[in-house]
């Protein structure tokens, strides 16, 4: 790999998140090999693979939760560096939503959403508070603004999680496994929440096990297995007619139930 | 619903109480042979100790205003002896005359501390701060004078409740933000911030209070240049301070770890900066679930502050002592004692019951 070629980088033009060559271990395990991937303005793209496959660790490179070792991650045409200023910046324009929803339990569901809109992009409180309400309308629980996170069902925690993420007005949003900590009946109304988000045009990258939502919105398939991208495709050819071995097997186990 | 028969009804309802008071203790007592045991010992005990204790303490006691003569070869409880000395013992040797100036500079400082631990209060938010500040200003002016007609009475006559008081509180509070920035030191990325904290904690942690105070006492000095001298009851609240955070950021450290990552990756994630994400995030549910050994901290170190009479300061503990240094009064010391170990419980209990609402009280909503 020509180091010069590295140095020099700078990201394509029109990719509002580019990873290049990026390379991840947790000590001697090579959790991501390799990784390029370009995710245009607006676009919609699904991640899916086993478990362990690295689609948790990649998505979470790109606001840093994890730090990448090797390669390039472009972010809004932002390098994420060990320069803690522009992380903070590059956060600030990425939404991320967990797995375990993560919202603070100590706080109302009002105050968890207006925490970032006020302190991150000092926005006076009367106006965040205004923001937090219309948000909390969209995902349809504005009744429950004054209750604390533990007094709600998890698909409306994770739809306050989706609001938090949105009062940041971000520019990309990821999703890493919204759905999997969710009882079967709470995830229509989360993934109905993630439906119209895309129909709106936000930029996702998407953790998940739900191929219906993948077939509906998504642009691009992306398939890993053991750190590596494998496959990607648009999803009517992803499904219909995947190319890789590892990709068919790993479609034939998930969606034969 | 309106047709169900009465047949119905015993079913319907929960049974009825089988308790009573012989119910109760049926199940409760004696539902087995040990527990039965257990309970026959229990009443033997208390009936044992009780009454003796009683009878010392109330009825044969003597009170009132007594020359000690009155008490030689009674069996009871000679409280003519706290009559006598209680004002030696609440304000050791505090000039006599002038001692409603501790008395009004310890109910200043004691509405300080209970209104500040009342919600209704509160409300005054930052106000609180400026109170304390002018409260602190009119204990020092009582407690050394020298002012408004007062005379001055130097720092080495002080002694009693009020500085014991002084030493626990002084200790407590500004112990505790050190002890969350050693902890925070503790958990750092920075190796400098973390060695320097995890030398820190276990030196101190390491070595018995008393040594600590003989260095902020004898060995600290040494360090100054000559002339400059650092008030005695200074440097005992310092070496309090240095001692507890200690132990105080261990707790805290504790507090940390029961946090899951979600909530630091959470606040991570919207762009909080460190010290936001603690203050905001991390520590308001790290120090709540802290507050009971926080509180038996505080607790612990109430009760060390008795220690620095190893220093030469007059404390609660020490002044009861020096009370019964009278020849005469001598042979009543457990009297003294049992006076001073009241004292201490009546703090110490509040201290508990107040841990204890906060909790409750900062748990609301969050059932987690």
């Amino acid at each position: 790999m020509a180091a010069a070629a590295q140095t020099q980088a700078s990201p394509t033009t029109g990719s509002v998140v580019e990873l290049r060559h990026v390379h991840k271990w947790y000590g001697e395990f090579h959790v991501l090999k390799d990784i390029n991937l370009q995710v245009r303005l607006g676009e919609r793209v699904v991640v899916c693979g086993p478990s362990g496959s690295g689609k948790s660790t990649m998505i979470r490179c790109i606001n840093r939760l994890e730090e990448h070792q090797r390669g390039h991650i472009f972010v809004e045409g932002k390098e994420l560096t060990n320069d803690l200023r522009q992380v903070d910046a590059i956060r600030k324009e990425v939404g991320m939503v967990f797995q375990h929803f993560n919202l603070f339990p100590h706080m109302t569901v009002l105050e968890n959403l207006i925490l970032g809109p006020t302190w991150v992009r000092k926005i006076p409180r009367k106006e965040a508070i205004d923001t937090a309400m219309m948000y909390l309308e969209r995902v349809k629980i504005p009744e429950q603004a004054n209750k604390h996170p533990g007094q709600l069902s998890g698909g409306q925690q994770q739809r306050v999680a989706i609001a938090r993420s949105l009062c940041m007005k971000p520019k990309i949003m990821l999703f890493d496994e919204p759905t999997s900590a969710l009882d079967p009946e709470m995830i229509k109304e989360v993934l109905d929440v993630m439906v119209e988000l895309a129909e709106e045009g936000m930029t996702m990258i998407c953790v998940t096990h739900e191929m219906g939502f993948a077939r509906t919105v998504g642009d691009t398939m992306v398939f890993m297995d053991q750190g590596e991208i494998v496959e990607m495709a648009p999803p009517a050819e992803f499904f219909a007619n995947p190319k890789n071995e590892r990709t068919q097997l790993f479609l034939s186990q998930i969606l034969s139930h | 619903m309106t047709d169900r028969t009465a047949a119905h009804e015993d079913w319907t309802r929960p049974p009825a109480a089988t308790t009573g008071v012989i119910g109760w203790m049926r199940k409760n007592l004696f539902s087995s042979w040990l527990n039965s045991l257990m309970t026959l010992l229990a009443i033997y005990v208390l009936i044992s100790t009780i009454p003796g204790l009683f009878q010392w303490a109330f009825i044969d006691a003597i009170w009132g205003d007594n020359p000690p003569e009155v008490c030689k070869n009674m069996p009871g409880a000679c409280w003519s002896f706290i009559n006598e000395k209680y004002r030696l013992i609440l304000f050791g040797v505090y000039p006599y005359e002038e001692q409603w100036r501790p008395l009004v500079a310890m109910i200043i400082f004691l509405t300080l501390i209970f209104g500040s631990c009342i919600k209704p209060l509160w409300v005054l938010g930052k106000w609180i701060m400026a109170i304390w500040a002018v409260g602190l200003v009119m204990v020092g002016i009582l407690m050394w004078g020298g002012v408004l007609g007062m005379e001055y009475v130097d720092q080495s006559q002080w002694g009693g409740l009020p500085l014991t008081l002084f030493l626990a509180t002084f200790g407590a509070v500004l112990s505790f933000p050190l002890a969350i920035l050693l902890a925070l030191g503790r958990r750092s990325d920075m190796p400098a911030i973390k060695t320097i904290c995890v030398v820190y904690i276990e030196l101190i942690r390491g070595v018995p209070l008393i040594s600590i105070l003989f260095m902020a006492s004898v060995m600290f000095p040494l360090f100054l240049p000559t002339g400059v001298s650092i008030d005695k009851l200074l440097r005992a609240v310092v070496g309090l301070i240095l001692f507890s955070a200690a132990y105080g950021a261990e707790i805290v450290r504790g507090g940390l770890q029961a946090i899951p990552r979600g909530q630091y990756e959470a606040a991570d994630a919207m762009g909080l900066t460190y010290w936001q994400k603690m203050g905001k995030v991390i520590l308001p549910q790290a120090l709540r679930i802290t507050i009971p050994p926080m509180v038996n901290g505080f607790i612990g170190g109430f009760k060390d502050t008795s220690l620095v009479l190893i220093i030469g300061l007059f404390d609660l503990l020490y002044a009861t002592r020096l009370a019964f240094q009278d020849i005469s009064w001598r042979p009543y010391y457990i009297e003294g004692y049992v006076f001073c170990a009241l004292i201490y419980f009546c703090f110490c209990f509040f201290m508990s019951r107040y841990s204890q609402w906060l909790e409750r009280y900062l748990a609301k909503g969050q059932n987690y």
